[in-house]
């Protein structure tokens, strides 16, 4: 009945450290013990955990890019694919992995459709929103520069989506990480490898410290690492986004900006 | 036990078998689960909710309460609730606090945003007027900024339903406690717990929806139908809100 009884009262087995004071009084985090199975746990887990990420985000942009695209150019199919994309988003992460596996069994391929399925909201949603939210001044002035629908898409519209595409990818990818972690009931990879262990058979404290604190690391430095590539690929963004005007204020230059057009429409 | 032992349909048709054998098991995990949730949203909003209203009425802490936010949105639940595992053990307290934790996030974002983006015009109207602060607060600013605040309400009553199956795992019964015991419910047992959580978080969000619609004010519902545009904030937007003001990793 219960699998977790192990948790409350725990036996330690030989962690390979019988030597170790703070392994066998099951301490709360333990260094030496850590180190000694970097090379053979936490090692290895953070690299399937990558790879994990990395793979889902990469197939859930290329999707979410496309469907953007065809969104933006066809608007009546932006309801349908948020739509869809929200309610695979809504599905707990946990239910839809066990959902899966009928499908695609105890395998890499059911973690993965489950961890793409939860970037496509995220990367749909800004991706369209940072297109759509080109200002159609630039767009008017483009097309009067004699470009066309092609070049005004790629040398306009996206370069300044650009911000709103690496948000979304900022969340998606942090997202990610942190749900690779409940890829460990399906699959036997990720940082989540060594808590269902720690849960399911130890109850050791370290074990579930170590994998839970390396998660947290992974998704931060991630993090970080879109910030600066952001910084690199489109440095403007960065420049427009410290500006030191308040966005109330811009928001009410913009706003006040909107009667007047109308006016000049009507 | 996928493909080989029975059929797609077969597993499918298992899990409905179990439903039918177990309801009244399932109806009262589903009840825990809600109650865990809805406990847990409590808390986060009695917690974030006065603080970020509080800053977005002074326009002060933008960085600090989206960075917060973001920061803690890259707090994977099972890392939570596996590390208050070892602070803490088995147990309700355990489970609450990864939960209140995961639900914080969109609520700070969202309500800072929404209080601190109410158009400054008619606050300076509203001053004017000699409202006090307190009457600007609750009579102007709440009222405009409520579809967006409570996007992020939904947000995170999605997150910690989300989240909530996992809590199984250190004691927080529920709908979860079925999903992570496949040694003692079998396959089909599992699978039809999974369908019920899936199916709660789905009718979660669309009572949210409702009751989104139910209390925008009217008059930024007829304020919307006249610029053309809809105030429905679904939550991509709320994800989108977490990254509208600048933060620096």
């Amino acid at each position: 009945m219960h699998l977790l009884i192990a948790a409350g009262a725990p036996v330690i087995p030989n962690f390979g450290g019988a030597s170790d004071k703070c392994a066998v009084n099951n301490g709360f985090f333990c260094w030496n013990w850590f180190t000694q199975h970097w090379g053979s746990t936490f090692g290895p887990a953070v690299v399937q955990h990558i790879v994990l990420t990395v793979i889902a985000v990469g197939i859930g942009f290329v999707i979410a890019f496309a469907l953007a695209l065809l969104a933006y150019r066809f608007s009546v199919l932006e309801t349908p694919i948020s739509g869809i994309s929200s309610f695979l988003y809504t599905i707990p992460s946990l239910a839809l992995f066990q959902i899966l596996v009928p499908f695609t069994g105890l395998t890499r391929l059911t973690v993965e459709i489950a961890l793409v399925s939860y970037t496509l909201l995220l990367l749909f949603r800004n991706i369209i929103t940072g297109l759509r939210e080109v200002p159609e001044d630039v767009r008017d002035a483009a097309r009067g520069m004699g470009l066309t629908q092609r070049q005004i898409l790629l040398r306009i519209d996206l370069p300044l989506a650009v911000p709103a595409i690496f948000a979304g990818l900022r969340v998606a990818t942090v997202t990610t990480i942190s749900l690779a972690t409940v890829a460990a009931f399906v699959v036997d990879e990720g940082l989540g490898a060594p808590i269902f262990d720690a849960i399911s058979r130890s109850g050791f404290k370290t074990e579930f410290v170590a994998a839970a604190a390396l998660a947290i690391l992974l998704a931060w430095v991630a993090d970080f690492l879109l910030v600066a590539l952001q910084r690199l690929v489109a440095p403007w963004a960065a420049k427009r986004r410290s500006s030191l005007v308040p966005r109330s204020v811009v928001r009410a230059i913009r706003g006040r900006r909107r009667p007047i057009s109308a006016v000049r429409e009507a | 036990m996928p493909f080989a032992t029975a059929g797609l349909g077969q597993q499918f048709l298992d899990s409905f078998k179990f439903m039918g054998n177990n309801t009244s098991h399932l109806l009262h995990d589903t009840l825990s689960t809600i109650a865990l949730s809805a406990a847990a949203l409590g808390v986060a909003l009695a917690v974030t909710l006065p603080i970020a209203v509080w800053l977005g009425h002074l326009h002060r802490g933008a960085g600090l309460a989206i960075r917060t936010a973001n920061l803690g949105r890259a707090l994977p639940e099972l890392a939570l609730i596996s590390i208050f595992l070892a602070v803490l053990g088995l147990g309700f307290l355990n489970v609450m606090i990864a939960l209140v934790i995961v639900g914080i996030p969109p609520i700070l974002a969202n309500a800072f945003t929404a209080v601190d983006g109410v158009d400054p015009d008619v606050v300076d109207a509203a001053r004017g007027m000699g409202m006090s602060e307190l009457a600007i607060l609750f009579k102007i600013e709440l009222p405009n900024a409520l579809p967006l605040m409570f996007a992020g309400i939904r947000t995170s009553a999605l997150f910690i339903i989300g989240a909530s199956p996992l809590a199984a795992i250190a004691g927080g019964g529920g709908l979860g406690e079925i999903i992570v015991n496949q040694a003692s419910y079998g396959f089909d047992g599992v699978l039809a717990a999974a369908i019920w959580v899936a199916a709660l978080a789905l009718l979660v969000q669309g009572l949210f929806v409702l009751l989104q619609r139910a209390i925008t004010p009217e008059g930024l519902k007829a304020q919307a139908r006249m610029r053309g545009g809809k105030i429905v904030v679904g939550v991509g937007d709320a994800e989108r809100a977490m990254e509208a003001t600048p933060s620096q990793a």
